[in-house]
């Protein structure tokens, strides 16, 4: 999070040009003597973050200030954004921008399986990262990080398109720090994060959550004879 | 003939693709800073505009309205000796009138007698949930709770912001709204004339 | 309008009724409550009745209410004519015992179907004589049906907001900890999910389509192919999806698939109080959170039978008519991206819609959830950079950019061929099909609420209600380019008219005394006619909050459009229905 006190808008603008231009790689104190980044990694990452192409993934409101940053005014060009394909298996990043119901997530943890790695998730707006005004919902699930992998939370509702962008650089700036030597999928094992795809029961069922289900569930069923005080 | 629509349509685009050479000249010869000034930014988001559309954030930045509405911060008047004052009574309200209801208040009681003192312990905004709409800025009564115009609030993690995160000082609500700070002052101040006139009323009575 | 009609000029209509239905109609009496009341068994006979001799023609809304402590559910019925005036409301009154049958108005009002869907699929009312009467916005196998007042969700936390656990001891937990399942998920006790066998719950949706032999010519069996345009694809609508039956490349059956973007809507509108609904409400439509906001309001005010302020209603009517502005610009947008033109137009039109967007956020705070409305007024006054920019755009920018538009796109001939004489919907179609707003206008039938059931003040404006007579996309098309000058016209004198004054009438407060009664306020947004019905019984929250929403009805007709069309036209026919899911799933 970034710190309570305000920054000045004045000194902004060559900040983040220098942002852009000098990618951070410097390493945190605390990951030293863990990570090192090399010029290869440099050159890697700098591929990598400088051609970042969105799934067009718009669920909701939050759908139209993603089709506005990447329109004339809030150009994501700039950065290398401007191929949004509609097929995951051309995307690098799944912008998940609006209201995640039960309906429609065992669509996008299908969709999310089908991306290629490198894959990112920004989860854009208030209903994919937490649930939003709606969470209260029966339809509703609170927040896309329940299922996926989220890497860039952008609260908002719906955040504008300058928001937007300020999330895709945290997420430039994210990758910037991944070094070869420690990327999951030049791994040995699994090279590919792939969630089981959840099915719709009586309610949403996760696999991953099986288990927990039948178990809570049996003990609301029998519930323990013990309740003397 | 065949083709004149399409003809017609494609005139349109290269008189628009024209134009921004166009202007971008113009306002070189006329020796105007056309971006990353001020004066620029406010011709393109303006009526005449014919070129170029694009705000180059992070760069450039459009001014913001006095009136947008963010995520919500906490006002603290400053002390002298560097203390802070915050404005904040935790009498609820705000918690009550939040339409998905993410504002958690625990409100302080004072250890020997009980009593409420009118300074939160806890104050949690879920920024996952808020939905920007404003009703808590506009139904506190101490102006206490403002909305915020920083969006730049993306990060690795889930946002739930507490007390700590979200003070900010009066001198920044001065900054970013300074109408309804000067209107407030002014309402604050007439309130108190008032008392002080009735104290005075008072005391002469006596 | 719910004046009773037979306060109008009809009136001997409660005789006529009378006489004609003895015992089985009569007054709904309850107080605030205006209609009709009609028995179910009679409810066929008198809708023919309606429509035939009373000549109301288009069946606007069709909603189901609770009443659980009367042990008693309702449908409500909202008909108009389309040569104008105020409705006919007829209600429905069933005993709240499973099962709950109504008989369904479908051969008399086809436009229906999918609110009697609705009512099945949220409050478990069977509809006897619906062809196919499936979930619409849950899926199949969901269990129970939530709109019901019995039926509490997950996250349940009290029966009205505010809730007691945010202050004074408001320690923040979030809400899956408290659930027994930790998410927002429930089940019934003794649940196992190993031992659940997951019927497909796209089976009912498989066999409705599949009415259809294979067909065989000479001996050639040709077979039909079932093609599923998901909810993620390029067009900008929204997770919509439709499966399509195909012969070669033309479509022979058709059924749209809802409920992608359910947010339960209506029953958090029932867990918030009156105004807390407000910033709800601009999420449904999400462009024209402008008039999403007008309806509402209207609605409430007619409840607490208020005024508005005077100056209000001018800026309510030039934010209205900037927001449908700004709505066809994108739809023309979209539209032509989907029909190939990638982006250009569409780029085009998000320029102008920035400029009108920045005057909302000037004014109201936010782009776009514009949470503008109060009830008798509205929040803030315009500031006067604000209403210079309104002044330039409306006398300058947009008559000259909305030449543009044309000159670039109506004539172009490879639009001309891909959309003349597509997806055509006669005008005894459209009403019957209960379709409103552009679509409607473009089938021939000049049905606009602001001439036909006037609201606010758009009696002192000069405008033409924009009609073309063709049906096809074509004429969709252009008649949004015909609505866009005609908001211009209005915005231009309501500029100039506009008063000074007070902008909001009644002292604004968080807790809002609202009387019991139920009232329908419906505006012309841009995609239709919008309409909210709300139920007050004098507590603080709505007793039911139901939205008509001109997108979700609209798609009726989609199948009857669609068919003997190409699959390649299906595309821009949905696109110039102009959907936005926020409102057609609620």
């Amino acid at each position: 999070m970034t710190s309570s006190e305000p920054r000045p808008r004045e000194n902004q603008g060559k900040e983040s040009r220098d942002r852009l231009n000098l990618p951070g790689y410097e390493i945190p104190p605390e990951m030293d003597g863990q990570i090192a980044i090399t010029t290869l990694d440099r050159v890697y990452n700098f591929g990598r973050r400088s051609s970042l192409w969105p799934l067009m993934f718009g669920l909701a409101c939050c759908a139209i200030e993603m089709i506005c940053a990447q329109a004339s005014r809030y150009d994501m060009s700039r950065f290398g954004m401007e191929v949004m394909r509609p097929s995951p298996r051309q995307s690098d990043v799944m912008i998940v921008a609006g209201t995640v119901t039960k309906k429609m997530v065992p669509a996008i943890v299908r969709l999310f399986n089908q991306m290629p790695e490198p894959k990112y998730v920004i989860a854009m707006g208030a209903c994919a990262s937490g649930g939003g005004p709606f969470k209260e919902g029966y339809n509703v699930v609170a927040g896309v990080d329940k299922f996926i992998p989220v890497d860039v939370y952008v609260p908002g509702c719906p955040p504008t398109p300058q928001a937007l962008v300020a999330g895709m650089i945290k997420l430039q700036e994210k990758i910037d720090k991944q070094s070869l030597s420690q990327v999951r999928w030049y791994r040995k094992g699994a090279d590919s994060v792939e969630i089981p795809v959840p099915f719709l029961g009586p309610d949403l069922i996760d696999p991953r959550n099986i288990p927990h289900i039948k178990a809570k569930s049996a003990e609301l069923a029998n519930p323990p004879a013990a309740e003397n005080a | 003939m065949y083709g004149q629509g399409i003809w017609k349509g494609l005139k349109v685009t290269l008189t628009r693709f024209l134009q921004t050479y166009w202007e971008d000249l113009g306002w070189l010869l006329r020796g105007r800073k056309r971006y990353y000034s001020p004066e620029g930014i406010a011709h393109r988001s303006g009526k005449d505009n014919n070129g170029i559309f694009t705000v180059q954030y992070p760069e450039e930045d459009l001014p913001i309205p006095e009136e947008f509405r963010y995520v919500p911060f906490l006002v603290y008047d400053e002390k002298e000796d560097g203390g802070k004052d915050v404005r904040c009574t935790s009498c609820g309200i705000c918690a009550k009138v939040c339409p998905p209801q993410c504002i958690w208040i625990v409100r302080t009681s004072d250890p020997e007698t009980g009593r409420p003192v009118p300074v939160p312990t806890e104050f949690y905004i879920d920024a996952d949930v808020c939905m920007n709409c404003g009703f808590c800025a506009e139904y506190c009564p101490f102006d206490a709770i403002i909305m915020d115009h920083d969006y730049e609030i993306a990060s690795y993690e889930r946002n739930l912001m507490n007390m700590e995160k979200l003070l900010k000082p009066a001198s920044y609500y001065k900054s970013i709204r300074p109408q309804n700070y000067a209107f407030q002052e002014e309402a604050r101040n007439a309130k108190e004339a008032a008392k002080a006139a009735k104290a005075d009323a008072d005391n002469e009575a006596h | 309008m719910t004046t009773p009609v037979s306060e109008t000029k009809l009136e001997p209509l409660g005789e006529r009724l009378a006489a004609r239905f003895p015992g089985a109609v009569g007054a709904d009496t309850r107080p605030g409550y205006s209609g009709w009341v009609v028995e179910a068994a009679r409810l066929i006979e008198f809708a023919t009745f309606v429509r035939d001799e009373l000549g109301y023609d288009l069946l606007s809304s069709l909603t189901a209410v609770d009443y659980l402590p009367e042990g008693r559910m309702e449908v409500v019925y909202h008909a108009y004519k389309t040569t104008g005036g105020p409705a006919l409301v007829f209600k429905v009154q069933v005993p709240r015992v499973d099962p709950v049958e109504v008989p369904s108005v479908i051969s008399i009002w086809p436009g229906v179907d999918f609110q009697e869907r609705e009512a099945w699929d949220l409050f478990g009312i069977k509809f006897i004589g619906h062809p196919d009467l499936r979930r619409i916005l849950m899926w199949e196998g969901f269990e129970g049906h939530p709109m019901r007042k019995d039926w509490k969700e997950a996250f349940y936390e009290e029966e009205v907001k505010p809730f007691k656990s945010r202050w004074p001891d408001g320690n923040h937990v979030y809400a899956e900890q408290k659930n027994p399942y930790g998410d927002n998920i429930m089940f019934k006790p003794g649940f196992d999910p190993e031992k659940w066998t997951p019927t497909d719950p796209e089976e009912l949706l498989y066999a409705s389509l599949k009415n259809y032999q294979a067909e065989s010519k000479d001996g050639i069996k040709t077979d039909q192919v079932l093609v599923n345009l998901g909810p993620q694809h390029p067009s900008t609508h929204g997770v919509f999806r439709v499966v399509v039956m195909l012969d070669g490349e033309t479509i022979v059956r058709l059924k749209p698939v809802m409920g992608y973007l359910h947010r339960n809507h209506e029953k958090i509108g029932e867990r918030n109080t009156f105004l807390l609904n407000m910033p709800y409400t601009d999420r449904l439509d999400y462009f024209n959170s402008m008039s999403n906001n007008w309806g509402y309001s209207m609605a409430v005010e007619k409840l607490m039978g208020i005024q508005v302020a005077e100056r209000a209603e001018y800026i309510r009517v030039i934010m209205a008519e900037l927001s449908r502005i700004q709505n066809h610009l994108v739809l023309i947008g979209t539209l032509l991206s989907d029909l190939g033109a990638f982006f250009t137009p569409a780029l085009y039109a998000f320029e102008e819609r920035e400029l009108i967007l920045d005057v909302f956020a000037a004014t109201a705070g936010s782009r776009m959830m514009c949470n503008y409305h109060r009830f008798g007024g509205v929040v803030r006054d315009i500031p006067a950079e604000a209403l210079q920019k309104i002044k330039d755009l409306s006398f300058e920018r947009l008559p000259r950019k909305i030449e543009e538009f044309d000159r670039l796109l109506t004539e172009n001939e490879i639009l001309v061929s891909r959309c003349k004489g597509v997806g055509v919907l006669s005008g005894e179609d459209a009403v019957a099909y209960s379709m409103v707003g552009p679509m409607l206008r473009a089938s021939g039938v000049p049905y606009d609420v602001r001439r036909a059931d006037p609201y606010g003040i758009y009696e002192r404006f000069e405008f033409d209600v924009a009609v073309r007579y063709n049906g096809d996309l074509m004429d969709r098309y252009l008649i949004r380019i015909d609505e866009m000058r005609q908001s211009v016209r209005i915005l231009q004198q309501a500029i100039k008219q506009i008063p000074a004054g007070p902008i909001v009438s009644v002292k604004p407060q968080y807790q809002v005394r609202v009387p019991a009664g139920e009232a329908y306020g419906r505006v012309e947004g841009p995609k239709g006619e919008l309409g909210f019905y709300v139920i007050s019984t004098g507590k603080p929250t709505p007793w039911r909050y139901h939205v008509r929403a001109p997108s979700f009805i609209n798609l009726t007709a989609l199948e009857k459009m669609c068919e003997g069309e190409k699959i390649a036209d299906f595309v821009a026919i949905l696109g110039a229905i102009d959907i936005v899911l926020g409102e057609t799933d609620r």
